[in-house]
């Protein structure tokens, strides 16, 4: 973990109260899925955890949704301003310093195929794994559900990596009406590990419901968002895991529901 | 000419008078493939109970302006992990030096976990907290009285020949009488503050943020609060305090000092900038240079 200033390429409005924003730095990033930045907003005492979406060479995608007032100043945020990341180290570097936030999701875990999971902006983490799954010529097959049409985003993206994507949304004014695991019902799709990042009930019910092996990344309000102030704590099969540090990923055994 | 930033501790060289508070920084393993331990002129482990906790439920945190509410309530691995794990492996690799920072429930807990960390070679110095806002039943409510602290301080020194500070609760009306009876009793040091008792609600869901209601208040709105605390308390006593408190600067250190504190605490801004001490005590010399400082140890105390 390292603290790295980056340069706001981008930041624009993509569903109802939804922001996508670009970040460059000027030295490579080691950033796996499910992994996040820890961004510092100028006039608010603790960080924004914000789970990374994708990865360039020199920066990295991530989806928003305005929640809150840190949200909202970032969301009046321009290209050309700099935001200060807590983030995963050049992996070049021999620092040590190269371990990112989070622990990530576990790709190479699939076989062949991949079932993704997402609820609303659930969908941003699995659009990188997505990419990975697909590098280590894993099929991919994605179910989004949203509230409702407007807030819907990622879908292009995703299909244009070539990834067939089920839409769920709860009011039925886009894809399946109802809710993932309906979607999930109505496209049977074929995988042999699951990938779920959402609300809390969504995952729940995704993780109690498919009988493959999965996991889920999980969400807390945290401190330190590095594993040393014990702040995100989850009571787990295992013993107590702090989701920053041992997560956000969890296999989908490990959390009592 | 190059600056003095030791000081001495009870006997204890610091190379710096700066320290991670307890609770900010884990046991210093979590920040090892981070930063360089050994910049620190000490760290204070996370606060062990007798039996390992699991703490409060979540949410625990909740930030406010110019500061934040825990409510970790002692998440531990417990006595024996510690004195047994964790010391030890901070010891291999860090040579400052180490404070157990101790809680309990009852005094024969208090005494029985630094009987402990006594027997612990990798332990420096014990920081016993009366002061935990989180727990029920302990923690603040051995230090909100002069005789309960003062027990619980003549329980531990019973047990022990490592220096033993007794960190105090700024939630009480009187911190000097407090502070005067743990010196009474046999402490040879005073930290103060631990955190101040707060409350955030969450004006959509009508319901408290913290899952516990309450928290510990800490960050830098708390400094003021916390160096006159300092103030009083190193004016009134003859044993040496850890300042602590709202740190989050050189300057606040150096202020700290001047008011009392012979090393001082860094809490709350680690949380928010895991570098925060090291870049602390990388700023100092330059301070000194402009303040006319030679020797830290030498402005400690000096505003009358």
């Amino acid at each position: 973990m390292q603290k790295r200033l980056f340069k706001i390429d981008s930041n624009d409005p993509v569903a109802r109260d939804t922001l996508r924003m670009g970040l460059r730095t000027d030295a490579p990033v080691a950033i796996r899925s499910g992994q996040f930045v820890d961004i510092a907003i100028p006039g608010y005492y603790l960080r924004r955890p914000i789970s990374v979406s994708d990865v360039l060479p020199d920066g990295v995608i991530l989806f928003y949704k305005v929640v809150g007032e840190g949200t909202k100043v970032m969301a009046g945020m321009t290209p050309g301003m700099e935001l200060e990341l807590l983030c995963g180290g050049d992996p070049g570097s021999q620092s040590g310093m190269t371990k990112g936030m989070g622990s990530g999701f576990h790709p190479e875990k699939c076989q062949e195929a991949a079932l993704l999971v997402g609820g609303g902006l659930g969908a941003a983490p699995l659009y990188l794994l997505a990419r990975e799954l697909l590098a280590a010529g894993k099929r991919v097959t994605a179910v989004l559900g949203f509230n409702k049409a407007d807030e819907i985003c990622l879908v292009e993206q995703y299909r244009a990596l070539g990834v067939p994507v089920h839409i769920a949304t709860l009011d039925g004014s886009a894809g399946t009406k109802g809710f993932v695991t309906d979607a999930i019902a109505a496209a049977k799709p074929a995988f042999d590990r699951f990938y779920t990042c959402g609300p809390l009930p969504m995952m729940k019910a995704v993780c109690t419901t498919l009988d493959a092996p999965g996991e889920a990344s999980m969400e807390e309000r945290m401190g330190c968002g590095a594993g040393f102030c014990y702040g995100c704590t989850l009571q787990t099969q295992s013993g107590p895991r702090r989701v920053c540090a041992d997560g956000p990923v969890f296999d989908k055994e490990e959390i009592l529901w | 000419m190059v600056k003095d930033l030791s000081v001495s501790l009870c006997g204890l060289r610091l190379k710096n008078p700066v320290i991670p508070a307890s609770g900010t920084f884990g046991f210093g393993l979590e920040l090892a493939d981070s930063l360089d331990l050994n910049v620190l002129g000490g760290i204070s482990l996370k606060g062990t109970t007798r039996e390992a906790r699991f703490g409060n439920p979540t949410p625990r945190i909740a930030e406010c302006t110019a500061g934040m509410i825990n409510s970790v309530g002692l998440q531990n691995p417990g006595i024996e992990a510690l004195v047994s794990d964790k010391a030890p492996a901070l010891r291999r690799i860090y040579d400052g030096v180490v404070i157990a920072n101790i809680s309990g429930y009852s005094v024969e807990e208090y005494a029985y976990n630094c009987a402990r960390a006594d027997a612990c070679p990798a332990i420096d110095l014990l920081e016993v907290n009366v002061s935990c806002p989180n727990v029920h039943g302990g923690g603040m409510a051995f230090g909100t009285d002069p005789q309960s602290a003062a027990a619980v301080t003549r329980a531990v020194k019973a047990v022990t020949h490592k220096p033993v500070f007794i960190k105090l609760s700024p939630n009480v009306t009187d911190i000097v009488s407090i502070a005067r009876a743990c010196e009474d009793a046999g402490a040879n040091g005073i930290t103060l503050i631990n955190t101040v008792l707060g409350m955030r609600i969450d004006i959509k869901k009508r319901k408290p943020i913290i899952a516990n209601k309450m928290g510990g208040f800490s960050g830098p709105a708390v400094f003021p609060l916390a160096l006159r605390m300092v103030y009083q308390v190193a004016h009134a006593c003859g044993i040496p305090v850890m300042g602590c408190g709202g740190v989050a600067r050189a300057e606040d250190v150096v202020e700290m000092m001047m008011a009392g504190a012979t090393a001082v605490q860094v809490g709350a801004e680690n949380l928010r900038n895991p570098s925060a001490c090291p870049e602390i005590i990388e700023a100092l010399p330059a301070l000194m240079e402009r303040l006319g400082i030679d020797r830290l140890q030498d402005i400690i105390g000096i505003v009358e």
